[in-house]
């Protein structure tokens, strides 16, 4: 490998974009390889000395996020996502198209340095899918043809932004439209609101409402807020979680496309509530899209004195946002892991507590939220907490916003009140043959039909806000061998029940899937999840193996009809594994080789 | 008079696969303890007793990595003829040390070690009386079924004591942390 050569005239502006400030590294990394398409170890020790930190710091950033790459990956980084709904709408199909158009293999640089193609978790276009990121801009509904027109494109070296636009048209797809999705918007209807209530009188409202996060963990927000106040600290920080990572969900990408105003105001009032002054919105690297709409939008927030000093006129109240991206790290959705990661260092959830409320981001009192939750701020702020706790159920008021992906006919998002069946969600959808529906994404719970009369709700369903419907054709063994290699990659490595035992996972049900396993395996995997969900230190760890749990024990035909071995078998061939050295030997003689099975006779 | 029956012994098998017999030595670190042993279980096939082949056997304990024909043979061996299979050390249960050779190809390795260095003559051996390597080193429970592992490299004669009298008294074996704690 050559070495690269090092361009200062490129990083130089960007690191003084960010104030050669080494908390700002992450940041610095992506715009560097967006520059110079790798980050070669001279890039990385131009960083190093500019900021003044160790390269192995920098190193070990740049190995913790998946799409920041230390290797050439060519001028054209092509990424298939690899969740089950794009598999199920063809995606393997496509990429080994494009593979073989291009004369490549997986993962693998064509010679002239010009594309490579891989795989990547779900890039949150479920319900437009099969899709892929070319350099981080999603390409959706991908057929044959598409494909081959971007491998035209691609060797003819076109420039990104001269690829026809309607590749990168990302839609919105709401079917169905309830409280945040149908209601009109007013700038500064719901900050003025909260103004007039005053700090303490919008967390009484608050209160009231009882709403609680949108990000699964269900927590009440009030809580949060007013824990968030009361802790010691210089600055306090509301941070948006927008890494809407969870395989399935797409909802925070629509309402950062087409609702991001709501989302602003309701960071500005927590920022109103808690007395923070900053804000900071976390948007994981496969919505980069996002950005610039993102950012015009905050400029005209400034310019109509939404954001910035004295918001609405109001001596004081002081509030702006910033948008920090991510960089392909589905761990960095869990709030300590994705502090980290705004401080610019390798997403690994912290130990808590401390928890956030008191100690986040540069270790001052944080509130994270989900996006949606800071859209229902809004709605608290405008129509009053007791308002608000009029619609939902008891414990868990208000709407709430599901994604519907797989074998449906209308796939989008669909909002409800809470308190919605399952069954009633999958007949608007147009779910006729479900066989299945994963809740959740893949660390949630798989429902069975006789579980569609449940409801959407923390008493009984709770859901971050994914529908993945099977229809009858479909075998849920590729759906639990799917989130496997989903947990096993996006398992940060930092402990030991999670890094190994999402591995053996996968490696057991591989060796199921070709045909190798006996009821050993099933098994070692009820095991297996007995052990990471107890012991992982993470949420991630502890609910990778959920959805195989449910499949295992709720649908038990799926593992049955696979575990044709009567007794432990090993999952290759012991006699190929001789190969080579009988080659190297010179040998074929009877001791040679090894038969498949332990049998029932005496060995040679 | 004892009017009991005498219990029945159980009989015990162990072998070295690609393993250092440090595990071995281990078991013989329990001492005295030994003597205790030998009135609970008798030794089949064993380095021990040097019985080359196992009958029926209650346990067997088994140290080192699977890294040839041979080891794969003495494997199923006594998978076949024993009701409990034990993976002792490092080598048995991961790979262990003879694992790093996992980075290599087997054939590169081989014409390295046969051809290439000084002295030895440019050919692999082929005696047809020799096992031949395995494209990888694997841990016991790639290629039979293992009912209990054991960690350390080796264990030690506590550890090994604790777990063989538990087996023995039909106890579920357990190990304290501060017996696998190895810092
Ligand atoms: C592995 C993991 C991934 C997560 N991903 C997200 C995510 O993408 N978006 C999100 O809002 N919350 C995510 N969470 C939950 C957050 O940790 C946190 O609870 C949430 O952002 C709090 O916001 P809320 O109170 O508004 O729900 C994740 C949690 C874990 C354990
Ligand atoms: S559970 Fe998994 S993702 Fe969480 S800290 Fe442990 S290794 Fe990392
Ligand atoms: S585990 Fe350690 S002591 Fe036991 S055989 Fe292997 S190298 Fe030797
Ligand atoms: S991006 Fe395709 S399923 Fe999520």
């Amino acid at each position: 490998m050559t070495e690269a050569i090092v361009e200062p005239e490129v990083l130089e502006p960007i690191i003084a974009r960010y104030n050669g400030d080494p908390g700002n590294l992450l940041q610095i990394l992506i715009e560097a390889q967006n520059a110079l398409d790798w980050l070669s170890p001279g890039t990385q020790g131009f960083i190093a000395k500019s900021l003044d930190i160790p390269v192995t710091h920098v190193a070990a950033v740049v190995q913790f996020y998946t799409h920041l790459y230390d290797t050439p990956r060519g001028k054209y980084r092509v990424l298939f996502s690899h969740n089950i709904t794009d598999r199920m709408a063809g995606s393997p199909t496509l990429m080994a198209h494009m593979l073989k158009r291009l004369k490549l293999k997986r993962g693998v640089v064509s010679d002239d340095g010009l594309v490579s193609v891989g795989k990547t978790s779900c890039t949150g276009m479920c319900d437009q899918g099969p899709a892929l990121l070319v350099n981080n801009r999603a390409i959706t509904r991908l057929t044959l043809r598409r494909i081959d027109e971007i491998c035209d494109l691609i060797r003819a070296r076109a420039p990104l932004a001269n690829w026809p636009a309607h590749y990168f048209r990302v839609e919105d797809n709401i079917e169905r439209a309830d409280m945040l999705l149908g209601s009109a918007y007013a700038p500064g209807e719901a900050l003025r609101a909260a103004i007039a209530c005053g700090p303490t009188g919008m967390m009484a409202e608050m209160k009231r409402s009882n709403l609680r996060g949108r990000g699964g963990a269900g927590f009440t927000t009030a809580v949060k807020w007013e824990a968030c106040r009361d802790a010691p600290g210089d600055e306090r920080y509301i941070v948006c979680n927008a890494d809407e990572g969870e395989p399935g969900t797409f909802k925070d990408r629509v309402l950062l496309q087409s609702f991001a105003e709501r989302v602003f105001e309701g960071m500005a009032i927590a920022g109103y509530c808690t007395g923070a002054r900053k804000g900071l919105i976390y948007l994981r690297g496969e919505y980069t899209y996002l950005r610039a709409p993102l950012e015009a939008k905050l400029s005209d927030f400034r310019r109509n004195r939404l954001l910035g000093m004295g918001i609405c006129g109001v001596p004081g109240f002081d509030f702006d946002i910033a948008i920090h991206l991510g960089a392909g790290a589905y761990v960095c959705g869990e709030e300590t892991a994705l502090i980290e990661s705004l401080e610019g260092k390798p997403g690994r959830p912290r130990i808590r507590p401390p928890f956030p409320v008191t100690c986040g981001y540069k270790n001052q009192p944080t509130v994270v939220n989900n996006v949606e939750t800071l859209c229902k701020v809004t709605e608290v702020a405008i129509h009053g907490g007791l308002a608000y706790a009029g619609t939902g159920t008891r414990q868990s008021a208000g709407t709430k916003i599901i994604s519907v992906s797989g074998d449906v006919e209308r796939p989008g998002l669909y909002e409800y009140p809470f308190g919605v069946r399952v069954s009633q969600v999958l007949e608007d959808a147009g779910a006729y043959d479900a066989i299945a529906v994963q809740i959740s994404g893949a660390a949630g719970q798989c429902l069975t039909p006789q579980e569609f009369g449940r409801r959407i709700a923390f008493e009984d369903v709770p859901t971050s806000g994914s529908f993945m419907v099977f229809g009858n054709n479909r075998d849920l063994f590729e759906a639990a061998l799917n989130y496997a290699h989903f947990f096993e990659h996006e398992s940060c490595g930092f402990c030991t029940p999670c890094r190994v035992g999402t591995a053996l996972i996968a490696r057991i049900l591989e060796k199921i899937h070709s045909g190798h396993g006996a009821r050993y395996e099933f098994n070692e995997l009820n095991r297996l999840h007995q052990l990471i969900s107890t012991s992982s230190h993470c949420g991630l760890g502890t609910t990778a193996t959920n959805a195989l749990h449910d499949i295992m024990t709720k649908f038990p035909t799926v593992f049955d009809r696979r575990l044709i071995r009567r007794d432990f078998e090993p999952g290759f061939d012991l006699d190929a594994a001789l190969a080579r050295a009988r080659e190297v030997a010179g040998r074929d003689d009877a001791n040679a080789h090894l038969d498949a099975h332990l049998g029932e006779g005496v060995d040679a | 008079m004892n009017m009991r029956p005498p219990m029945k012994k159980l009989k015990v098998a162990t072998a070295s696969l690609s393993g250092c017999l440090g595990c071995h030595m281990s078991l013989l670190d329990i001492d005295e303890r030994l003597l205790e042993l030998v009135k609970l279980v008798e030794f089949d096939r064993s380095p021990i007793t040097d019985i080359k082949s196992c009958g029926p056997c209650d346990i067997a304990l088994i140290e080192g990595a699977v890294c040839n024909s041979e080891n794969v043979h003495v494997l199923r061996e006594l998978r076949r003829n024993c009701k409990m299979l034990v993976a002792v050390g490092a080598c048995a249960v991961t790979g262990g040390l003879p694992a790093q050779r996992n980075r290599f190809d087997v054939g590169e390795i081989l014409e390295r070690c046969y051809c290439e260095m000084p002295g030895t003559q440019s050919k692999v051996p082929d005696d047809p009386e020799l096992p031949l390597l395995l494209d990888k080193v694997y841990p016991l429970n790639e290629i039979v079924r293992v009912d209990y592992f054991i960690p350390g490299c080796p264990p030690s004669g506590d550890a090994l004591w604790k777990y063989l009298t538990d087996l023995i008294s039909g106890r579920m074996p357990r190990l304290d942390y501060q017996s696998f704690r190895f810092d």
